[in-house]
């Protein structure tokens, strides 16, 4: 190892890729004025799998999220993704960076006066130089594997919540990005919208080996699809693990958080720790 | 000693409360100076994406071409006919168009473009831009990696600068035009003698006078149109906040900065050398 690398808590390298976490977070603060946001937040993003953020709405899951692809600078604090201190790109290279993420917003943010075809075109005109031809078959492949044949000359007004997700979704994908963010993508659908949007989640994930992270408050759906799940709490991270972990838990908060999401008997938590 | 302490803690606080509309008012311009700094840093960079500044030099010139020729018209119209008859108590009625083109060219046309542009395109670029950002547009733009001012706001102000003298240029004809049915076919003014003062009192710099404050204009007005819709926040409400601000500011704007800009052109190009 090279003199002067900077080293994680246990002894890896950060400035290395890591063979098990595609994202370390570390010492994360931001505040907005004398709104506190982050404080001193540490996480880890695994590689090809579901991780999910949970937190109560306003704890802070997407201003920590925002920070991985530098929509947000901290106050203090580093992200590390596959070895590059994401904060210290300059520019152009932070240009490039952003490629490697796909983020699926929580009311799908499509461009209204572009058609879905339009939309799902829009990253691959921008950064590739591929023909018309060759922009046309990945869009349609992408829209054909997310069961949105049709809507291509479709107005975002025109389609459904769960749809364009969906839309947002395959949006993402057109640039076959490493890492996909989910936003809170089941907030404001009905129950079986929501298992849909879940299936199609898990789908991308198998299909196009991605790792993903998604934020939720959504308790049934973390359960679904998460193989790893962080909670925010008081502007830290109150607890990360495997879904085991976190469910065998006796952490008040978190308990409660779950229990009151009605999930909680599915899982045997019907008592207090 | 502890009264003393108290009285000149309130002394101080209502000072700093007294000139913090200033220092706003202070903040407010330059983060206007930022954005179009901002905006200008990306003018000569790649993509450059003709398409974006066509579609703006459509939107703001082509879609104000109606409003902006009617309202030419019409200005040309009744100061044509106010000047008939004010000059007409001294035989001088053929002065009128002099007159009114002068008014046109230096005066009226840019400032009452403006005024449309802001009208119009100020405030639908204001809408359009605070939409996008409340509904998380500009941050999906970011997200893939395509800088939103480079995208949104560059092409804008450029076709703003651009389209604005045009628009100022055609109200003037469409204003002369009015002016001399208004005069010579209205009113009965000798064609031949409205023409001559026409040319003895309008002098080419007074027009191109015109479209340099309209360059400025131009600017200011989808500058501001810009700043509001991309700092929209608070819904729909915000950003309607944001549209109705856009038309506010830049319609008082474009009047202060005439003042101005009247004053340093008279400097820069005095009556007598034209």
């Amino acid at each position: 190892m090279s003199n002067g690398a900077r080293l994680d808590h246990d002894g890896t390298p950060l400035d290395q890729p890591h063979p098990r976490w595609h994202v370390r977070v570390r010492g994360l603060d931001k505040s907005f004025g004398a709104n506190h946001v982050l404080d001193h937040v540490d996480l880890d993003i695994e590689r090809g799998k579901v991780n999910v953020v949970i937190g109560a709405s306003g704890a802070g899951k997407s201003v920590l999220i925002k920070h991985f692809m530098v929509l947000l600078r901290p106050d203090r604090g580093s992200v590390w993704v596959d070895g590059t201190d994401v904060f210290a790109l300059a520019s152009k290279p932070l240009s490039s960076f952003r490629r490697k993420f796909g983020l699926v917003f929580q009311f799908s943010a499509l461009f209204d006066s572009l058609t879905v075809e339009e939309n799902c075109a829009f990253p691959l005109k921008e950064h590739t130089k591929k023909s018309r031809a060759e922009i046309k078959d990945i869009v349609n492949d992408r829209l054909g594997a997310l069961g949105l044949e049709g809507t291509q000359r479709k107005y975002p007004g025109e389609l459904s919540g769960g749809m364009r997700k969906r839309v947002g979704l395959a949006r993402a994908l057109v640039l076959e990005p490493e890492i996909l963010i989910f936003d809170e993508p089941t907030t404001g659908l009905d129950p079986l919208a929501t298992r849909n949007v879940d299936e199609m989640i898990l789908a991308a994930v198998e299909r196009y080996k991605v790792t993903s992270v998604v934020i939720s408050h959504d308790m049934a759906s973390v359960f679904r699809i998460a193989d790893r799940i962080a909670m925010i709490h008081q502007h830290r991270i109150l607890a990360a693990g495997t879904v085991e972990e976190i469910q065998a838990s006796r952490e008040p908060y978190l308990f409660e958080f779950i229990r009151t999401s009605g999930v909680a008997a599915a899982y045997g938590k019907e008592a207090a720790p | 000693m502890n009264m003393a302490e108290s009285a000149g803690r309130a002394v101080l606080i209502g000072v700093r409360d007294a000139f913090t509309p200033i220092v706003r008012f202070i903040d407010l311009i330059g983060d206007h100076v930022i954005l179009f700094a901002r905006a200008m840093s990306w003018l000569p960079r790649r993509p450059l994406r003709p398409g974006n500044y066509l579609e703006a030099c459509e939107y703001i010139g082509f879609g104000s071409l109606t409003i902006v020729l009617l309202v030419g018209a019409f200005t040309g119209m009744v100061m044509s006919l106010q000047s008939v008859y004010a000059f007409r108590q001294f035989q001088l009625e053929s002065f009128a168009g002099g007159t009114t083109g002068k008014a046109l060219a230096v005066e009226l046309a840019p400032v009452l473009t403006a005024l449309m542009i802001s009208g119009r395109a100020g405030a639908g670029i204001a809408t359009e831009l605070g939409t996008m950002r409340i509904s998380e547009q500009i941050d999906a733009l970011e997200s893939m990696a395509v800088n939103p001012v480079q995208y949104l706001v560059l092409p804008r102000l450029i076709a703003g600068m651009l389209m604005a003298p045009i628009l100022t240029l055609l109200f003037f004809v469409i204003g002369m035009i009015g002016a001399y049915f208004v005069a010579v076919v209205g009113e009965g003014v000798d064609h031949g003698q409205f023409i001559l003062h026409t040319r003895d009192i309008l002098r080419p710099m007074d027009i191109i006078q015109g479209e340099i404050k309209s360059v400025v204009f131009g600017l200011l007005v989808i500058l501001i149109g810009c700043y509001q819709g991309f700092n929209a926040h608070g819904g729909g409400r915000g950003v309607g906040l944001g549209t109705t601000r856009a038309v506010v500011f830049g319609s008082v704007v474009v009047l202060m900065s005439d003042y101005f800009l009247s004053n340093i052109l008279l400097q820069l190009i005095p009556p007598e050398a034209t």
